[in-house]
């Protein structure tokens, strides 16, 4: 091949000028046989304990059934070795799959369009609100102080570089968003978009009223829904129903593993008077030169490589892999199935909200009804009530004093319908231990 | 196996009530759990057996072309074999199931392949430290633009808003650099198709903020005056951003941090063998120099050694008995780029390949890229126009130019006929500046054999055309479709199933 | 290949057909010819205050996007609705079924900064 080339060794080939050239040894891993790597990780995997423990974690990644017919197909080498489907005649398969998620995300926000995902629920967030501001030519939005901290965090993050104002809109004492200041906050025609979460991060079911989302379309608010457990679109009204015209939220939920945070798979979903706002890919069903059925990846010329500094978004990429999984779980779980988990999380959570506050000492810390997790009032901190919890092995929660100052008494414990009876009596005699020895201690 | 003839309907118009699984054990009704009013009336969606769902699916993959199958000489998208080992790692339940909140002492493990991974990235590629938070290239480069936009900020030089681009720079890099409000000033290449330092010098200046640059550039060629460029930018007072599209060029062999550069992202996705899924999910780790660590997004890796003390390291070091905590709270970081720490599932395949190469391996992994590009180039010279013809580093550009003077037959038609052939399609049309592009990377896993075979091939095609240019034009024919009518699909929308029923409405 | 006669262009691609103090906008046959399919095009509100050669809109086809920098000032009286639902039309008639919107012109001495037909042919000869 060298010769071929007409140079003499690999070294001439790969030339560089004397100044690049290396002048120490690279500091990298020692190079394993497969069996010793295999060997490696399972350290890696010792040394990660957390499995050990019974947990109630949620927040905004949540621990679902997966059938194994969902690994079984996505790990399908066509699927899993593809690249992005800018060649249609090859790409059928993965650009139909990608309709169906589309079709899905949809049907179950109740909007007319979704694309074909994003990085995950606060990534999608922040595009959504450069949507918004974007259609309105408006410089702020106003994000309820019950949306997912992480995401306002990132929204911050985006904020920055967009030179956005964020506000923010108290919650209330039963965990809704406060809307009674929203006429006046919305009068003054400034905010590109009003953005509320549902369940918020304290489990409450807070979608806006139809009467408020009416007042801010009015005032050329675009009113954007967040969901971070997907898994609630199976249940509660949907989005559009109470007057969301975008919607984000995170779809870890459907067929696809915590992983400590990643890959999730975001979803933006809007009305079609955003279509063409909308960030992303997007993949369309059309026709080949024989009127046969094709998909294909359409509305490109609103994209970053083709409209570069101009374009809606610099995004490039998408969770299409991701997405993949969750549409075949969604086609394996069905509308029954889907209804069933939903219905597990709510009735598992009303469990332990029950079980635990039953244990003295311990409230629920808001009145209004939750989906899947729940926070709870603890006698002293939280924080040492989940150390307390670590010990006897079990994850009990998010400490919310991470995120809200005036809540550092509270814990967001989540239950889906992987938590047994046995799981939430355990936490409640646990509980029932902490809280004899915070009396003691008193 | 050709693909198959049947039709695949959409799995909307296949179910029927009474076919659901038995995932789970059935739940009570919704009502009984919540107040009416937020329960959603109806949820149409199919029921499907798992039967059903496996055919539907597995017929999908069969009309889907992936480096499993076929050979991809996609121009700057690194489409090299993805090692079982990686996914395997990746499917270990202790790593998979490992939920974000976990506290820090239950996550040790997954917290040291998070250290390991930074560290080595760090030492291949000469930077201080690496942030393994975005979730993709574009996002990481957002990440690195917020970065510089936060140090000039600090160093009150906030009126530092231009980011100068070259012409044959990402699409991606513009788009970034929009979104944090700087202005883009694109540079044109030289006749050699490098930027030239002196053109360079005459517009950067006092509001300079950032020179965006890929080694080798999208052309396949290495910016051999990168010294000289990297000073003309910091003369300016400006930051050298290093795009690493194609590090899989030079990884090991010379890094961008010796080249000046101060800020990087790598595709995880391209350059260390991770499965790219159908177009995501990537992973974008960005990585800087020494004055611009303390503004890289949270959380930050810490570690430190058994006695609490801050553990040090140049690059690399083996975990084992070292201490780890996720730190929030990092003063002047940009902030955190998305909901959970990073695309964890990646960052073990990616440090699983590191280990499967070693430093060895690494080097000579990207001379290997570099040897079957130039190869593939020297394969196919004579049959289409090649406009920079010189040894080029992991992929190159053709043109199809002459060609389509002679015959019609465009660059668009060669990568088509190439479907039917069973290779997939080079990067067509882009970068930009070359017209008729054709842009090839056939990577370091392809044997000379393959690589015979496609040069074959495409010669074939080539020497078909200039016969009879119809044998091209047409293609593909052997496809589940042929060409798509993509202005049907952009002029009428359709984006997604309707119920029949609905549809008139 | 001649321009239409009796309207003024712009470096940008527009042409203007002066009516009075009423101007009618629209992209050139050499624009719809360069971006190709055109499948979308967003055009500013009615009643909306333009400013002479501003950034207003976009068009769009299958593979370009190219703003819409308005050659004349003034308020927007009228819009081409058909162009919404069938944008093809800016392809099939761009110097007459396919016009974009008609503006009410604060200031008429700014067309002066237009080009002639004659101009505007040797413009495109030249790129």
């Amino acid at each position: 091949m060298l010769q071929a080339i007409g140079v003499a060794s690999l070294d001439e080939l790969v030339r560089v000028p004397a100044a690049l050239t290396l002048r120490s040894p690279l500091a990298v891993t020692p190079q394993l046989s497969e069996s010793e790597i295999a060997d490696r990780f399972a350290q890696f995997a010792a040394r990660t304990t957390a499995g050990g423990y019974t947990s109630f974690l949620g927040a905004g990644a949540y621990r679902h059934y997966i059938p194994p017919v969902v690994g079984a197909l996505a790990m399908r080498g066509e699927f899993l070795t593809a690249y992005t489907p800018y060649q249609a005649e090859v790409s059928q398969g993965y650009l139909q799959a990608t309709y169906e998620w589309q079709s899905y995300i949809a049907l179950l926000t109740g909007l007319d369009v979704a694309n074909a995902s994003v990085y995950d629920g606060a990534t999608a967030l922040a595009e959504a609100v450069i949507m918004a501001v974007n259609a309105s030519g408006r410089k702020a939005v106003l994000v309820s102080r019950a949306v997912h901290p992480n995401y306002r965090a990132v929204l911050r993050t985006y904020a920055e570089g967009l030179e956005l104002t964020v506000d923010e809109l108290p919650y209330r004492a039963d965990g809704r968003t406060e809307t009674a200041s929203l006429d006046a906050a919305l009068a003054d025609q400034r905010y590109a978009a009003l953005v509320v979460q549902t369940p918020n991060i304290f489990g409450v079911i807070d979608p806006l009223t139809s009467a408020d989302s009416a007042r801010a379309a009015a005032n050329g608010t675009v009113v954007i829904g967040v969901v971070a457990e997907a898994l609630s679109l199976a249940a509660l009204s949907t989005p559009a129903s109470w007057g969301a015209r975008i919607c984000v939220g995170e779809a870890q939920s459907f067929g696809n593993a915590v992983a400590y945070g990643g890959p999730h798979v975001g979803f933006i979903a809007a009305g079609n008077e955003h279509l063409r706002r909308m960030p992303g890919r997007l993949v369309g069903k059309s026709v080949d030169a024989e009127g046969r059925i094709a998909y294909v990846l359409t509305l490109q010329a609103r994209e970053q490589h083709i409209r570069r500094e101009k374009a809606t978004s610099n995004i490039c990429t998408n969770q299409a892999h991701c997405a993949l999984c969750a549409t075949i779980y969604l086609a394996a779980m069905g509308k029954t199935g889907l209804r069933d988990c939903a219905a597990l999380n709510l009735a598992r959570t009303r469990e332990l909200r029950d079980a635990v506050t039953a244990v003295d000492g311990f409230s629920a810390r808001f009145a209004a009804p939750v989906f899947n997790e729940v926070a709870i009032r603890v006698p002293g901190r939280a924080s040492d009530v989940l150390r307390a919890l670590e010990d006897r092995a079990i994850l009990g929660g998010l400490d919310l004093g991470r995120f809200y100052p005036e809540l550092v008494d509270t814990l967001l414990m989540t239950a889906t319908e992987l938590t047994t009876s046995a799981d939430i009596a355990r936490l409640a005699g646990a509980l029932a231990e902490v809280e004899t020895r915070a009396a003691a201690r008193i | 196996m050709p693909p198959p003839a049947f039709d695949t309907p959409l799995i909307f118009e296949c179910g029927q009530d009474g076919r659901a699984n038995c995932y789970l054990p059935r739940g009570p009704q919704l009502e009984t759990l919540l107040p009416g009013d937020l329960v959603r009336d109806e949820l149409p969606l199919p029921d499907n057996s798992e039967l059903d769902v496996v055919r539907h699916f597995t017929r999908l993959s069969h009309k889907t072309f992936g480096i499993d199958t076929v050979f991809y000489p996609l121009g700057s998208c690194t489409m090299k074999y993805n090692p079982r080992i990686n996914d395997a790692m990746a499917n270990l339940p202790a790593l998979r199931d490992l939920h974000p909140f976990a506290p820090d002492h239950a996550a040790q493990g997954a917290l040291a392949v998070m250290w390991e991974l930074e560290r080595a990235l760090a030492s291949l590629f000469g930077m201080a430290a690496f942030s393994l938070n975005p979730a993709a290239g574009a996002h990481a480069e957002l990440t690195a633009l917020l970065i510089a936009k936060a140090y000039f900020a600090k160093r009150g030089e906030a009126h530092r808003n231009v980011v100068i681009v070259p012409d044959t720079a990402h699409g991606t890099n513009p788009a970034s650099a929009a979104m944090v409000g700087f202005r883009v000033l694109s540079l044109k290449s030289d006749a050699r198709g490098r930027v030239d330092p002196a053109a360079l010098a005459a517009v950067a200046g006092p509001d300079t903020a950032v020179c965006m640059m890929t080694n080798p550039n999208t052309l396949g060629l290495f910016e051999d005056r990168i010294g000289e460029v990297s000073d003309v930018i910091h003369r300016a007072g400006a930051l050298m951003y290093y795009d690493g599209a194609n590090a899989n060029a030079l990884m090991g062999n010379t890094r961008p941090g010796d080249m000046g550069f101060d800020l990087m992202h790598l595709n995880l996705h391209k350059t260390f063998s991770i499965p790219h899924g159908g177009g995501g999910a990537g992973a974008g780790p960005v990585g800087v120099a020494p004055a611009l660590v303390p503004y890289l997004p949270v959380p930050v890796v810490r570690a430190y050694e058994a006695d609490g003390s801050p553990a040090a390291a140049d690059g690399w070091r083996d975990s084992t008995g070292l201490r780890f905590a996720l730190d929030f709270t990092a003063p002047d970081a940009v902030g955190t780029m998305r909901s959970f720490w990073s695309n964890f599932a990646h960052m073990v395949r990616a440090l699983a390949y590191i280990y499967a190469n070693g430093a060895e391996g690494l080097i000579l992994t990207s001379q290997l890229a570099v040897l079957n590009a130039n190869y593939i180039r020297v394969g196919i010279a004579d049959v289409v126009d090649i406009p920079y013809p010189e040894i080029n580093r992991h992929e190159f550009v053709a043109s199809a130019q002459s060609l389509k003077r002679d015959t019609g037959v465009r660059a668009l038609d060669l990568g088509k006929a190439l479907l039917d052939r069973g290779y997939h399609a080079p990067t067509v049309y882009f970068p930009l500046i070359v017209p008729e592009c054709l842009m090839i990377e056939p990577t370091e896993t392809e044997s000379k054999e393959t690589l015979d075979a496609f040069i074959a091939a495409f010669r074939e095609i080539v020497a078909a055309a200039r016969i009879d240019p119809e044998s091209a034009l047409g293609t593909p024919r052997t496809t589940p479709v042929g060409r798509i009518d993509e202005t049907r699909a952009a002029r009428q929308p359709d984006l997604r199933w309707r119920a029949p029923s609905t549809e008139s409405g | 290949m001649a321009q239409p006669a009796g309207l003024l262009y712009s470096k940008e691609h527009e042409w203007v057909k002066l009516d009075g103090d009423v101007a009618t906008v629209g992209i050139t046959d050499y624009a719809q010819a360069s971006l190709g399919d055109i499948v979308y095009v967003e055009l500013p509100r009615l009643g909306a205050t333009l400013e002479q050669f501003n950034s207003i809109g976009v068009v769009e086809s299958v593979k370009a996007v190219s703003d819409i920098f308005t050659p004349v000032g003034g308020e927007v009286i009228a819009i081409n609705d058909a162009i919404e639902s069938d944008p093809a039309l800016v392809n099939r008639e761009p110097f007459g079924g396919g016009w974009f919107y008609k503006v009410k012109l604060g200031d008429v001495s700014q067309t002066g900064e237009l080009m002639s037909p004659e101009q505007y042919d040797r413009l495109i000869s030249e790129t």
